[in-house]
């Protein structure tokens, strides 16, 4: 979204320049500041940034612009800056005009650190109050609203005045506040006005905001104040248990992904599939594949990469289970340790191929467009690809769900899950549906792998961090059952986030396994332990 | 063969052959290490005792697996934790007796302890600089964490996978907290840099080789006691256990108390292991804890032959010397596809593993006419029958 | 020997298989001595499976080449070089018994190789037994000097410090308020150790100091992210110094971009970053966290861009990257060279007495010089990420950093010194002027 306003202001600047370049008169603080970009120290390049922001020349905004996107260059030899558009010509950044000669040999672009580009920030924020286009002025209004520049209040003021939309209106108000309360010189009255701002803004920086004001306040604004934060830790205390919730809910999501599919293939066959990991590792790499090809080939498909990915990742996964099922784990049926070992095995080659494949490091996938970035919902900030797997995971669970109660298959399964015996009398290939039922199970982990390469390591220990876990989520929910699978991961997700601010996160983990211990102690065969003559081994 | 002196019970043909190969190399290896000099063809080198000394610790460790799996019936994922335990236990005592010799010539605290700022000795280091206490620790810590988890996990009748699981998640946690290094055991460098044992320097030729006839005795000794255990009555039960628990119960044997018992005896066994390994592979690290590990123990024992002690321990030289062999030269990027080969080709091909592959086949020989009767017979001791593996 | 006597004897046991296994590394083992007499061998000790196999094969690779170069320019002191490779998986046990079987089976002059301390503990006593030399390529704890070592990876003054002084300089941002985040293992929890004691040194209060530890492969870094960004909400200027390890970083790096932490707010400068773990995640979101190494691949220097040119040939890759411990691993291997050239000796006293002293060129421009301590001189960087997954050096040492053996800052090491060639010493305490630790 941000690249996207981006082009379009700089688009609106580009236009812009055309405009005004007629009328520039020569030799201003603008063309002054200018030859600082050429000395290649952050020093001066900051100096010029903050000469070129106040300079008040119309060119000034595309070339904060352009050296914020690292489209501004200099030469050295000659002294001069230039201003690369998008389609890689040259604009002169003295004059505003489209750069003709031969451009200089020592062509570099303007380097840009941390520090500048606070600058350049703050300066934006300052130019781009006024910006056309609201998102924008809305960061704008947030980056005031954390430097609390007591220069940049009658620009905030004015830009209150003429603000429409409400959100960005808000923020400015709040900004304004910010800056009120950070002086030194603001009456009681409006400190106390602007004390009530910020306890409605109520957040983390509202907080800090508040504690920092100076001891030696007037006594009504100081219990303002107090009032004020006491409400701001009281919300704020309430949010984190939400935001506990969620980050738990979301972690649970992450571990019912990464073992439904082996609540399936444990459950109906009894199979201690070691390789599971494997099957998700498989679904990463496809995922990696599938977005390899979209880059070189078709770039503009990139944010439908996991469309394609997500089908391609379950054929392969199922494909791979089936072949294991078909010539190894049918040999082994009534001997779960013995498979236990055979499929170590079969992951230990699966992990070793893949590394020779596609070698030992780490692959690039990259999140979608709509799966990057963020939004704030009240008090929290809920992450897109967060959310997303979330969805994902119940879609993959109803779905699930759904297919072993409404489809022929489903029942067949369900079948051989009670009694094996009694389905193979009654005319049910049961041979066939392990087959089919090891492929799901396998399949559904690929796309879980799918998921995961969203939030993971692609490599080929991928799959090695999710067994146990996965293993862990099965067996306390009970074997055989997906909605002990559900509430077993939801709760071990959900424990672990709120043991983990105040265990820390290894003792968090280490807290949940020696539960899971102990719990299984309790039930030895998890919390939903399926009933029947069939689970008696 | 039931009417056999219990001596003569002990020691069949197998184990007798077992016991003089072991004794063979108990002498024969620090003989030739010792006195041959080392231009001689008959020279064994350093690094072959020091190799065989490790594998004799993992045997011991495939040894103490096979007596619960191999007649029990219980799968233990997690045994790596007490062999690492034992083997902490060593280290410990090895650590304090490097006394002012460390890096920073601290004479009480190791060294991980001062440079993190430790100002004293945990409590749980006290004693560990006397060498009785640290061997009682060795058999005590694993026995007693054996004895605790056993008596919760048979008592509630947690039985096949799950026990499998929970003996993971035992080992998967005790990993995860010997990495925190404010646990007090160096976290993931582990105890290393040892220097003496007993007054003896760890990396003498002499030294090495007492720790490598230490080590194979002590193998010997276990495994005659596993026999006792497997050929007494005591050992009919535990058989008796594996191939249907619900019907032993019913039989009137208290269950529990049996698996218990034999579940305790193989985590010290399993400690006894780890404590010999520690000082000859020089580091005792987390590392040991990991899951994987447990299962490559389990998987040795499965080469070898589940329900053959001898077994056990050749299945335990075999992969590790393949796991040596293929590690170096040209081999080295494949090995784990010869690793992970070698499990799936062992239960598929070979489920009773070597010795159990070679005592079928030698039945067959013996008596070709009556095969399958054989067979059954064959099944009731030394190997399970399929369907009854849980 | 003794194995394959022992078989003449009784072939009909189930032992063939281990004897048969036996004779075949026998006959392997005969092939290569054959052919020792005219090469130099050089053990190259890195795993190429296990976890950690996404960082050490490159450095095989890496010393791969280095010989094949050499062999080129016809090889050291008239002798080709042979490699000898050998996987230790990731298996700190396995490390020392396969650094026993290169020295002792192999007779190989040199090893290149451990990535973990833990690996290069595993391998000391080994090394110190047979009396062999190891070249260790990668940035550690330091609190350790070890005759038979050469430690090429920078040390904590020649990294986190200075990049801490960065952070805490104007131009890094005056950073007030630090999160230490690492993985809970030594590096990290010294690192931290010092960093602390130095942050304090400097004036830093308690209360700003906020560290964190979590477990090898953490994935789930939503809580921790948050709380940084609750910490760093205060007020004053935030800066995390990460010392998470590898496989642990990318998603913390995704969690960072998804929540909106931009390096304008909150810098994160990472040790254990490079462009290899770069090559492993959309960069975008990342624009300006920073990293501290000793050589950047972008660092232009004429050494530097002959040197990737010549390993993306070898590896006939064309985006192949190059990082940190590689260059280091370059310098140990020119360093070697030198010193066997120098007394014309692979004798491992020899050699090792002659490389305090030697200088090799590091491929930043500037010439590196083992020093006594058996650490190297180098000069330190501060790189910013871009968006191709390259750095953008924005700040380096005025000239090169001798690595320091034992840091100033911790109460046990302060008083230790290091000296090889005048005092024989690893850990030479200056107050009771005693060498401390000899056991023999």
């Amino acid at each position: 979204m941000v690249k996207f306003h981006d082009r379009i202001v700089a688009l609106v600047f580009a236009i812009g320049l055309l405009v005004v370049a007629a009328g520039l008169a020569h030799a201003g603080p603008y063309e002054d500041a200018l030859e600082k970009f050429t000395t290649d120290e952050f020093a001066d390049t900051a100096e010029a940034v903050t000469e070129v922001a106040t300079s008040g020349s119309p060119l000034a905004a595309p070339l904060i612009a352009a050296l914020q996107d690292g489209r501004l260059q200099f030469s050295a030899k000659d002294k001069k800056v230039f201003i690369k558009t998008a389609d890689d010509k040259l604009i002169d950044a003295e004059t505003g005009k489209p750069f003709d000669g031969t451009p200089p040999d020592d062509l570099d672009t303007v380097r840009v650190n941390n520090r500048l580009r606070g600058v350049i920030e703050a300066a934006n924020g300052a130019l781009t109050l006024m910006a056309p286009d609201a998102g924008k002025r809305y960061e704008s209004a947030q980056s005031v609203f954390k430097s609390r520049d007591a220069a940049v209040l009658p620009a905030v003021e004015k830009a209150l005045e003429a603000e429409k939309v409400a959100r960005v209106k808000k923020i400015l108000n709040e900004a304004r506040a910010a800056i009120l309360l950070a002086a030194d010189d603001t009456s009681a009255p409006d400190r106390i006005a602007a004390i009530e701002v910020i306890r409605a803004r109520g957040d983390q920086d509202s907080l800090a905001l508040l504690q920092s004001l100076p001891a030696d306040l007037p006594a009504d604004v100081r219990a303002t104040a107090n009032g004020a934060i006491k409400t701001v830790e009281r919300n704020l205390a309430l949010w984190n248990t939400v935001q506990n919730l969620w980050y738990g809910l979301s972690l649970g999501s992450v571990l019912l992904l990464a073992a439904i599919g082996l609540a399936i293939t444990f459950g109906v066959m009894g199979v201690i599939n070691m390789a599971h990991g494997e099957m998700v590792m498989l679904g990463a790499y496809t995922t990696y594949v599938v977005q390899d090809v979209i880059r070189t080939s078709y770039p503009g498909l990139f944010d439908y990469s996991l469309a394609f990915a997500l089908p391609l990742a379950f054929l392969v996964a199922a494909i791979v289970g089936i072949i294991i099922e078909r010539t190894v784990i049918r040999f082994l049926y009534g001997r779960p340790l013995e498979t236990l070992l055979a499929t170590w095995g079969i992951s230990l080659v699966l992990m070793q191929a893949v590394r020779a494949v596609f070698g030992p490091t780490n692959k690039e996938v990259g999140n979608p467009s709509w799966m990057s970035g963020a939004f704030d919902l009240g008090g929290i900030l809920i992450t897109y690809n967060r959310m997303w797997i979330i969805v994902f995971t119940g879609i993959v669970f109803v779905a699930l769900l759904a297919m072993l109660r409404f489809t022929r298959l489903g029942l067949e399964m369900r079948a051989v899950t009670q009694n094996r015996q009694m389905a193979a009398a009654v005319g049910i290939r049961t041979a066939r549906i392990d087959a089919l039922t090891f492929g799901l199970g396998s399949g559904i982990a690929g796309i879980a792998g799918v998921a995961l390469s969203q939030i993971d390591n692609v490599s080929p220990n991928l799959g090695q961090g999710y067994i146990i876990d996965s293993f862990m989520v099965v067996v306390f929910g009970g074997v055989g059952n997906l909605w002990g699978t559900l509430v077993g991961a939801l709760t071990l997700g959900i424990a672990n986030k709120f043991l983990e601010p105040f265990a820390g996160a290894v003792l968090a983990k280490i807290a949940i396994l020696v539960f899971i211990i102990l719990f299984i102690q309790k039930r030895p065969r998890g919390m939903f332990a399926l009933k029947g003559r069939a689970i008696e081994a | 063969m039931m009417s056999a002196h219990p001596l003569i019970r002990l020691l069949d043909r197998g184990s007798t052959l077992f016991l003089v190969l072991l004794g063979a190399f108990a002498i024969a290896i620090p003989v030739l290490n010792l006195l041959m000099p080392a231009g001689s063809a008959l020279h064994v080198s350093t690094y072959f005792v020091a190799l065989f000394g490790k594998y004799v610790c993992y045997g011991l460790l495939a040894l103490s697996i096979d007596l619960i799996w191999g007649y029990v019936g219980i799968l233990s994922l997690g045994h790596g934790a007490f062999f690492a335990l034992g083997g902490y236990a060593m280290g410990m005592y090895l650590m304090r007796q490097i006394g002012d010799r460390g890096v920073y010539a601290n004479p009480i605290l190791p060294d991980f302890m001062v440079f993190l700022n430790w100002s004293e000795l945990p409590i749980f280091w006290y004693g560990f600089n006397n060498f009785a206490y640290a061997m009682l620790m060795v058999l005590l810590v694993p026995g007693l964490l054996a004895f605790v988890f056993g008596w919760f996990a048979f008592r509630s009748r947690v039985t096949g996978v799950y026990l499998s699981i929970i003996t993971q998640a035992m080992t998967y946690a005790l990993l995860l907290g010997f990495f925190r290094n404010n646990f007090g055991f160096g976290g993931n460098n582990g105890l290393t840099d040892f220097k003496d044992i007993l007054g003896f320097n760890v990396q003498a030729d002499g030294t090495r080789n007492a720790l490598l006839v230490i080590s194979c005795l002590m193998l010997a000794l276990c495994f005659l006691v596993c026999r006792a255990i497997v050929t007494s009555k005591f050992g009919k039960v535990l058989i008796g256990i594996r191939d249907a628990e619900s019907r032993t119960r019913f039989l009137g044997y208290r269950v529990e108390a049996y698996k218990l018992f034999v579940f305790t005896v193989s985590a010290c066994m399993a400690g006894i292991a780890g404590a010999l390994y520690v000082p000859q592979v020089g580091i005792i690290n987390p590392g040991e804890f990991a899951p994987a590990n447990s299962i490559e123990a389990v998987i040795w024992v499965a080469v070898g032959g589940r329900g053959t002690l001898t077994g056990a321990v050749l299945g335990a030289f075999v992969v590790n010397y393949a796991k040596t062999f293929f590690t170096s030269g040209f081999l080295a990027p494949y090995w784990l596809f010869m690793l992970g080969g070698l499990f799936i080709g062992t239960t598929l091909f070979m489920p009773r593993g070597i010795i159990g592959t070679y005592n079928n086949w030698r039945a067959n020989q013996a008596d070709k006419k009556d095969a399958a009767r054989d067979n059954a017979k064959n099944d009731a001791f030394p190997s399970a029958p399929p369907h009854a593996a849980e | 020997m003794f194995t394959s006597i022992q078989t003449a004897a009784q072939r009909s046991t189930s032992r063939k298989w281990l004897s048969a296994a036996a004779g075949v590394a026998l006959v392997a083992g005969a092939v290569q001595s054959a052919s020792a007499q005219e090469t130099i061998k050089v053990g190259v000790l890195h795993s190429l499976s296990g976890t950690m196999a996404i960082s050490e094969t490159t450095l095989k690779d890496t010393v791969l080449f280095m010989i094949d170069e050499q062999n080129k320019k016809g090889g050291v002191n008239g002798k080709k070089l042979e490699a000898v490779v050998v996987d230790p998986a990731s298996n700190w046990p396995l490390f020392a018994e396969k650094a026993r079987e290169l020295i002792s089976k192999d007779k190989v002059a040199v090893v290149f190789g451990c990535w973990t301390s833990v690996s290069r503990k595993s391998v000391l006593p080994v090394f110190k037994e047979l009396n062999s030399i190891l070249f260790y390529p990668v940035q550690y704890e330091g609190e350790e000097s070890e005759r038979n070592v050469f430690y090429t990876g920078a040390a904590p003054n020649q990294q986190a410090i200075p990049a801490v002084d960065y952070l805490m300089s104007k131009e890094g941002g005056a950073v007030k308020r630090w999160v230490l985040a690492g993985t809970d293992y030594v590096y990290p929890r010294t690192t931290n150790k010092i960093l602390e004691a130095y942050l304090k040194s400097k004036g830093v209060k308690q209360e700003d100091i906020m560290i964190n530890y979590t477990p090898f492969g953490h994935s789930d870094w939503q809580t921790i992210v948050s709380d940084i960004k609750k910490f760093g909400s205060a007020g004053k200027k935030t800066g995390v110094v990460s010392t998470i390890n590898g496989d642990a970083n990318v998603p913390f790096y995704k969690e960072l971009g998804n929540q909106g932490i931009k390096a304008t707010d909150i810098p994160v400068v990472a040790f254990s970053v490079g462009e290899e773990e770069l090559a492993g995640l959309d960069t975008k979101p990342l624009l300006g966290h920073l990293a501290a190494w000793n050589y950047f691949q972008s660092v232009k220097s004429a050494g530097n861009s002959e040197f990737i040119k010549k390993w993306q040939e070898f590896t006939k890759n064309p985006k192949r990257v190059t990082n940190d411990p590689m260059e280091a691993t370059v310098i140990g291997f020119n360093m070697w060279v030198k010193a066997v050239e120098k007394v014309k000796s692979t004798d491992a006293d020899k050699v090792i007495d002659a490389l305090p002293g030697i200088e090799a060129a590091n491929l930043t421009g500037g010439t590196s010089k083992m020093l006594p301590n058996h650490h190297i001189t180098k000069p330190v960087f501060v790189g910013e990420i871009k968006a191709d997954g390259q750095f953008d050096v924005v700040w380096k040492t005025k000239g090169l950093v001798p690595g320091d053996a034992w840091t100033d800052f911790l109460p046990g090491s302060k008083d230790l010194d290091s000296d090889w060639v005048k005092l024989k010493c690893g850990n030479y305490n200056t107050v009771t002027k005693k060498c401390g630790g000899q056991a023999s």
